[in-house]
């Protein structure tokens, strides 16, 4: 049963026949794994989401999950697949167990058997004290909470979620994971996320894909990814205004050497073990480093990598990541 | 999970939508408040301030029997109120179908309806839900409206019976099945709610006045009668008359009826169909 539980040959999505949103990309998602699909905003997350979860029809090529064909079986597709979608969809004017139980009903689920399914969901993310106050008024960590008991209800074999923490302060963050955590753990289903926030994409995903521009750059294990670059980095400076590049470059296990300013870069596998060589290395030709550190790679270093941009530089430029969301919104015709 | 927990029927969850949409109008005592304390509020003071019989019965040369007489001819009844309150009752019933538009608009917006649209629920079951809850609520509304006008003093015909109260919710039933169709329609396809809200202000005035719910349709201009005679309006005016105020004339009962029949048939169709389409795309 571990076979391929998601898979995307082809997948591409034209909206008004010129904005190509998602361009042939190509992955699988294997049963129980958490997926991430990164990347920045209008770069086709949603796009493929949507198309995976039966909102949008392919333009081409092809997708399945759970062996069930995107296209031409929606309808099974979505009897065994859960959505936790990037807006707050629970309606505010009805209570929580209102809208869990709108859900049950939704998918067909009979009274005898949603009912207590309901109070069992309300029970995990802890909002059996709320569920008969409106929505609302619960918090934001407490809506997301609801999305995802909602998400669950079926009993999915495949849980996508479009960016399940955005907009949520760093401990409601962390804490909207533990309930995603310990719904994992409880009905053991796949997880297909998306986020922007790599931190947790690092903590949390068994393989990422970084996607841009409608494409998909690489995919892999963080850890792959993160060794991929080649290693830990090794920032320095010294007294001296030699140049000392070729010096390090001998010194074993360092790969690369970058001078920028009167700061040196070194990319070195095993950092910690080899930063004191260097020091000794530069000591015994009478050169005295004044400050040395060390990093190690994160996703926000592999995304610079294959992006060229940082995310921190694509969150910065709101305003055109605005506009491409809502040229996006427009195609898609919301 | 497995198939056999699944219920069987085809429309599964269409109960489930209607459930929320009524909800979501009686939960909100400001809201169901507002809805109905309106048309009463039109049908106390349009009607009993717009006394047209006086303008007959005032003046001491016109004969009572003539005045009586002038009145009937024209509005078919007496009492300019009864008249009213009875075109009031379609009026209602276009004002909360037109709302129904409103709601698909939000829906789309808040990301609902793409939630819904991720569920195997029938496409066929959302646009029959907005549909069937718009009635409801026309149903009911119209059951206050008239409740009301009964106390305000609306004077029924020769021919009536308390049996005809059930035609006229049949009558209206079929006005908002139709008219949320085209509503729904239109709402379903538009991202801004400032257009549904345009094209809301832009109908829904002149398809009151453009029909016999206030005035006879026999004294208009030429240019305006066709108009009237298509509005589906209008039809449901009259039938609403015809079971309440008037002297029954079955042939003309009978052809409001089909006519409303039909315009519920034909606008429910296309708007089920091309709904149906636009949400499965």
């Amino acid at each position: 049963m571990s076979e391929d539980i998601i898979k995307a040959e082809g997948l591409t999505k034209v909206f008004n026949k010129s904005l190509v949103a998602v361009d042939h990309v190509n992955f699988s998602v294997k049963e129980g794994e958490i997926f991430g699909f990164l990347g920045p905003n209008g770069a086709g997350k949603t796009t493929t989401i949507n198309m995976l979860i039966t909102l949008l029809k392919p333009t081409e090529g092809s997708g399945s999950v759970c062996g069930y064909d995107i296209a031409r079986q929606a309808n099974m597709v979505r009897n065994v697949i859960g959505v936790v979608p990037q807006e707050y969809t629970a309606d505010e004017d009805l209570t929580g167990y209102e809208n869990i139980t709108l859900c049950a009903d939704l998918y067909g689920i009979p009274r005898e058997v949603s009912e207590k399914r309901v109070l069992e969901l309300l029970e995990l993310v802890e909002l059996s004290a709320f569920k008969d106050k409106r929505v609302a008024t619960y918090s934001g960590g407490m809506r997301r909470r609801l999305e995802l008991a909602c998400g669950l209800i079926n009993r999915p074999r495949v849980l996508f979620l479009d960016e399940p923490t955005l907009g949520l302060d760093v401990q409601t963050r962390a804490a909207t994971w533990d309930y995603i955590k310990l719904l994992k753990k409880e009905y053991g289903m796949t997880l297909f996320m998306t986020t922007h926030y790599l931190e947790e994409a690092d903590a949390l995903c068994d393989r990422v894909a970084i996607i841009d521009h409608g494409k998909i750059l690489v995919i892999g294990s963080p850890g792959e990814l993160k060794n991929n670059l080649g290693g830990d980095i090794i920032t320095l400076g010294i007294r001296e205004t030699a140049d000392i590049k070729s010096l390090i470059e001998e010194i074993e296990h360092v790969k690369e050497v970058k001078k920028q300013d009167d700061t040196y870069l070194v990319k070195a596998e095993n950092g910690e073990a080899t930063a004191p060589l260097i020091i000794e290395a530069l000591r015994n030709k009478g050169y005295v480093v004044t400050r040395l550190s060390l990093a190690k790679p994160t996703l926000n270093e592999v995304y610079l990598d294959y992006t060229g941009k940082s995310m921190r530089d694509t969150e910065e430029s709101k305003e055109s990541f605005f506009a491409q969301r809502m040229t996006l919104r427009r195609a898609r015709g919301r | 999970m497995s198939q056999t927990e699944r219920s069987k029927n085809p429309l599964h969850g269409f109960w489930a939508l209607t459930n929320r949409e009524l909800k979501k109008w009686y939960k909100q005592p400001i809201v169901l408040f507002m809805t109905i304390i309106q048309p009463i509020i039109w049908m106390s003071l349009f009607g009993k301030a717009m006394n047209l019989s006086a303008i007959f019965t005032s003046n001491p040369n016109i004969p009572q029997q003539v005045a009586e007489a002038m009145m009937k001819q024209t509005f078919g009844t007496s009492d300019y109120f009864s008249f009213m309150a009875a075109g009031m009752l379609s009026f209602v019933s276009l004002f909360t179908t037109m709302f129904s538009g409103m709601s698909v608009v939000w829906d789309r917006r808040l990301g609902f309806l793409n939630k819904v649209l991720s569920t195997p629920v029938a496409r066929g079951a959302i646009v029959l839900s907005k549909i069937a809850a718009a009635t409801i609520r026309s149903l009911v509304q119209v059951g206050i409206v008239l409740g009301f006008a009964f106390l305000l003093g609306l004077k029924t015909g020769p021919s009536f019976t308390p049996f005809n109260i059930l035609g006229v919710f049949v009558v209206v039933s079929l006005f908002c099945v139709g008219l949320s169709s085209v509503f729904l329609l239109i709402g379903i396809r538009s991202t801004r709610w400032e257009t549904q809200m345009a094209v809301m202000n832009l109908l829904n005035l002149p398809l009151m006045f453009s029909s016999n719910s206030l005035f006879p349709t026999a004294t208009m201009p030429d240019w305006l009668q066709p108009v009237a005679k298509a509005n589906p309006l209008s039809y449901t005016s009259d039938a609403i008359r015809q079971l309440l105020l008037y002297d029954t004339n079955a042939n003309q009962l009978m052809f409001d009826f089909t006519y409303l029949a039909i315009f519920a048939g034909v606008f429910a169709t296309i708007g089920i169909i091309l709904s149906w389409r636009y949400l499965s795309r």
